[in-house]
């Protein structure tokens, strides 16, 4: 039967959530020893598509084939059973147990002895290429040393498909290139693997076949060596799209913020950011590179005034801010604008309407007990007619709004408020195509004004096409601030490992 | 390997978030069925439900006395309502809305017993802020612990209810014991000056509770103060975020809380008990909770639960005297509307597909409007 040569085939999938249609008849197949990427915007219905495999929801309309049969998969456990394996985007590790007790845990049997358990995860690693250290626990890995430990869990389990969610996105590239390696060894030893992203040069780099969803629809499955970035984009957004990113000359810029030897710690005692000093200047976008959890969260909340940093100064106009609380910021008259990472938990009132979000830095002006609410109301009409928001209505929850209305709305309100200083963190994280492009110009308009502009971002291609400067941090260290348009992705990739800038720049030249 | 098992029997899927006239329409239906398992639970016992519920209603209305009676058990339902939503929209979950409404009475009898020397008005407004006061200290406690030791609110309020409870005992029979009570202790009756004058029959409490009713909704509504409870009870963060002193918030929010609760017990106290007894709360503090959810946390909603839930109590208690069916029925009965209400938050989410049922696809799918304005964006690019 033609059947039997297909790992998985999905026919025909629907699920529903509410009135949103996550997939609609999406069609999927992949067979044994290839590697198919899944590529969408986000939002599309990647990930609901691979959770119905690996048994984390189940389908409302469609028939899933594994090995030619059709299965019912209710379980992660079914999945199991079928050897399916699924790498989510979070790790799903007990943080004090060692790698190979993590691997073996909730597998059916007796616990093995140490020694059995330890050489049949050492074998797994050999067949496959991989690296671990069976003894060393989960808490004193790195990201990318956690990530092997969930390929591991769930080839240890026998499983012979796997798929991987966004497994780069919290990789260096140089990390990238090891983990593809990994994945091309598995394609040799006959393994199905589906990867899910939406970043177009992995797809060109890894996969055999690429499948594209667009809006929960599949838009057709091609081979890899048959096309290049332009056409992935035009398939995955619907048109042709030029994907370069302006990037207007800084006009005499000019140090707004000066950060001088600044540590902070976390809650848990453990340092965030380490005798970090480094300057932010008008006119011009700094770019902040770093893996994620290198301390970027917390540079921008000790800016906000949202940490108290445990050392060194933040100066403004030669005021020291460190220490100063939000409202104390305010009450100084400084005009900073952040757009936090977190942006219904931190930046919004998820349940409130735009008209009251807009009022949340406001509504102590004017007098009397009361609060005004008519200019708000008007600021948010104008901004929904202004950025093309697509709402309900300015008093529906901006909950209910979609990833890049919600971007829309934050960023609208922090720009109207004229700062001087804007501190973005990851505003295009979510967003699809054009939205990510809004928020690019938007961020170019204000640095035409004179605005200083942080960008923490996590894709280097976007950081070293629309960033002046790029800041990289390490684990909390400064290990460089470059000139965007002198450096390469691969020397900031070196840079995020924890190479200072000057040996990376001697490697470039040498 | 593949083994072939079936489609789940049921299962438990979320669907579109229903508009405001559908949900109350499912809660309304809640309370429907509600009254007709209550009415199997009458019929199991041997009475005929009609006539119950017939009597129920025609008991609080079928005389001027009657009404005020159903309006007099409605006033400290309400304002402990009130109080708690002041505390739910902050999502601090103040369950201690009894003991807050017993320091209250507390408070205001201190007065009433040993300043009654005052002028009748004079007396009755320092009264009234001693109740609001001695609920507010009572609301404090649990938030200032809350924010300087992070205990848990829930339990803290609920432990302060019977310390509070206990505390009025303690008074009874110690230190403000009636001498002239033979036999078993209690408190002297107030002083007349120290009683809530009646107005169209019901004591003033009633005035006050409408009031209450009206200075909640402003202030929820139309405050900054307000607008900072619902910015904090979302998310602290957000709070921070936006230069919101939080703990100052929770502070002030818990006492006016608490201060709320505390005047309905001063209006318990002063206008249809006219004493301090140990039953001066007698539940309401937890009714009121009931309410306030069922309310949606809407003062003008809670005023209407109220009084519908006060014709429960009126109802059931001349039930009892026309068919010695015991007043517990009525707590049964709310038990039972509360649980239906409950269940139905759920269905206002999900629902359950049964198997083989296949879902029609919407006519307007999501992916289409997305499309849309998806293009809107591209024209403007």
């Amino acid at each position: 039967m033609a059947e039997q040569e297909y790992a998985i085939r999905c026919d025909k999938i629907t699920k529903v959530f509410g009135s949103v249609v996550a997939n609609d008849q999406i069609d999927l197949d992949v067979r044994y020893g290839e590697i198919l990427a899944l590529l969408g915007e986000n939002g599309s219905g990647k990930t609901t598509l691979m959770n119905m495999i690996s048994g984390i929801y189940h389908p409302d309309g469609g028939t899933i084939y594994v090995d030619g049969r059709a299965a019912s998969i209710q379980s992660p456990l079914d999945a199991q059973n079928l050897g399916v394996g699924m790498i989510h985007q979070h790790f799903k590790l007990v943080n004090i147990f060692s790698a190979m007790e993590n691997i073996e845990l909730g597998t059916p049997g007796k616990k093995l002895p140490p020694k059995v358990l330890r050489r049949k995860v050492e074998d797994l690693c050999e067949k496959y290429g991989l690296e671990t250290d069976p003894d060393k626990p989960i808490h004193a890995m790195s990201v990318s040393e956690k990530q092997t430990v969930e390929i591991l869990k769930v080839l240890y389990r026998g499983a012979r498909i796997l798929i991987l969610d966004e497994p780069t996105a919290v990789l260096t590239p140089q990390e990238t290139d090891k983990l593809f390696a990994i994945l091309r060894q598995m394609r040799k030893a006959g393994c199905a693997v589906i990867i899910i992203t939406h970043k177009l040069n992995e797809v060109l780099s890894i996969s055999d076949r690429v499948t594209i969803l667009r809006k929960g629809k599949s838009y057709g499955t091609v081979n890899t060596a048959e096309v290049n970035v332009s056409k992935l984009t035009e398939l995955m957004v619907g048109r042709a799209v030029t994907l370069e990113i302006d990037r207007p000359k800084p006009e005499d810029p000019e140090d707004i913020l000066k950060l001088v030897d600044l540590t902070v710690r976390r809650k848990d005692g453990s340092v965030a950011l380490d005798d970090v000093s480094f300057s932010i200047r008008t006119g011009e976008i700094l770019g902040v590179a770093g893996v994620a959890g290198s301390g970027q969260k917390e540079l921008c909340e000790t800016i906000a005034g949202l940490i108290q940093p445990a050392q060194g100064a933040i100066l403004y106009k030669k005021e020291n801010l460190a220490g100063k609380t939000p409202r104390e910021l305010i009450e100084m008259g400084i005009s900073m604008s952040f757009v936090p990472e977190d942006r219904l938990g931190m930046g919004l009132v998820a349940g409130m309407g735009m008209t009251d979000n807009m009022l949340l830095k406001t509504y102590t002006q004017g007098k009397g007990p009361f609060v005004d609410r008519a200019p708000a109301r008007a600021m948010a009409e104008s901004l929904v007619e202004k950025l093309d928001i697509v709402t309900a209505g300015v008093e529906a929850p901006v909950r209910m709004m979609s990833g890049g209305n919600v971007q829309k709305v934050l960023l609208g309100r922090e720009i109207e408020s004229n700062p001087d200083l804007l501190i973005t963190a990851y505003p295009v994280r979510g967003l699809d195509i054009n939205s990510s492009y809004l928020v690019y110009d938007l961020l170019n308009e204000q640095k035409k004004k004179g605005v200083a502009v942080v960008y923490i971002g996590e894709d280097l291609d976007v950081l070293l096409q629309l960033c002046d400067r790029i800041l990289v941090l390490c684990h909390g260290k400064v290990t460089g601030v470059v000139d965007a348009a002198a450096v390469s992705k691969e020397q900031i990739g070196l840079m995020m490992t924890g190479e200072s800038a000057q040996e990376v720049m001697e490697y470039g030249n040498g | 390997m593949g083994t072939a098992k079936k489609e789940p029997l049921l299962r438990v899927v979320k669907h579109a978030e229903l508009s405001t006239r559908q949900s109350i329409g499912l809660r309304v239906l809640a309370v429907v069925l509600a009254l007709a398992v209550g009415g199997l639970f009458i019929a199991l016992i041997g009475y005929n439900p009609f006539e119950i519920y017939a009597t129920i209603v025609s008991g609080c209305f079928r005389s001027p006395m009657a009404i005020q009676a159903t309006v007099k058990f409605c006033i400290p339902m309400c304002i402990s309502a009130l109080g708690v939503t002041l505390a739910f929209k902050m999502r601090f979950w103040n369950i201690g809305g009894e003991g807050q409404l017993i320091m209250g009475a507390v408070f205001a009898s201190f007065f009433a017993l040993f300043c009654s020397g005052m002028p009748h008005l004079l007396l009755l407004a320092v009264m009234f802020i001693a109740g609001f006061v001695g609920g507010g200290l009572w609301g404090l406690i649990p938030a200032a612990c809350r924010e300087k030791w992070g205990t848990n609110e829930t339990l803290f309020t609920l432990m302060l209810n019977y310390i509070a409870l206990y505390i009025v005992t303690f008074l009874r029979d110690g230190p403000w014991r009636d001498p002239e009570a033979a036999g078993f202790n209690k408190i002297a009756r107030f002083a007349p000056k120290a009683m809530l004058d009646k107005v169209f029959g019901v004591h003033a409490g009633w005035i006050v509770m409408l009031i209450l009713v009206v200075l909640v909704f402003l202030y929820l509504k139309k405050t900054k103060q307000g607008y900072e409870i619902g910015v904090v009870g979302e998310s602290r963060d957000t709070a921070r975020y936006a230069g919101i002193n939080v703990r100052r918030v929770v502070l002030r929010t818990m006492f006016l809380s608490g201060g709320i609760a505390g005047i309905g017990g001063m209006v318990q106290a002063t206008g249809s008990d006219i004493t301090l007894s140990a039953g001066v709360a007698g539940g309401v503090g937890f009714t009121g909770i009931i309410i306030a959810w069922l309310a949606q946390l809407n003062p003008f909603v809670a005023l209407i639960v109220s009084f519908a839930f006060s014709i429960l109590v009126k109802g059931s208690s001349v039930v009892q005297s026309a068919y010695g069916l015991s007043t517990d029925c009525a707590d049964i009965l709310q038990g039972i509307i509360l649980f239906f209400i409950m269940a139905m938050e759920f269905f206002i989410r999900y629902k359950l597909v049964f198997r083989g049922h296949r879902e029609k696809l919407p006519v307007k799918t999501a992916a289409d409007t997305d499309a849309a304005s998806g293009e809107k964006e591209a024209e403007e690019k």
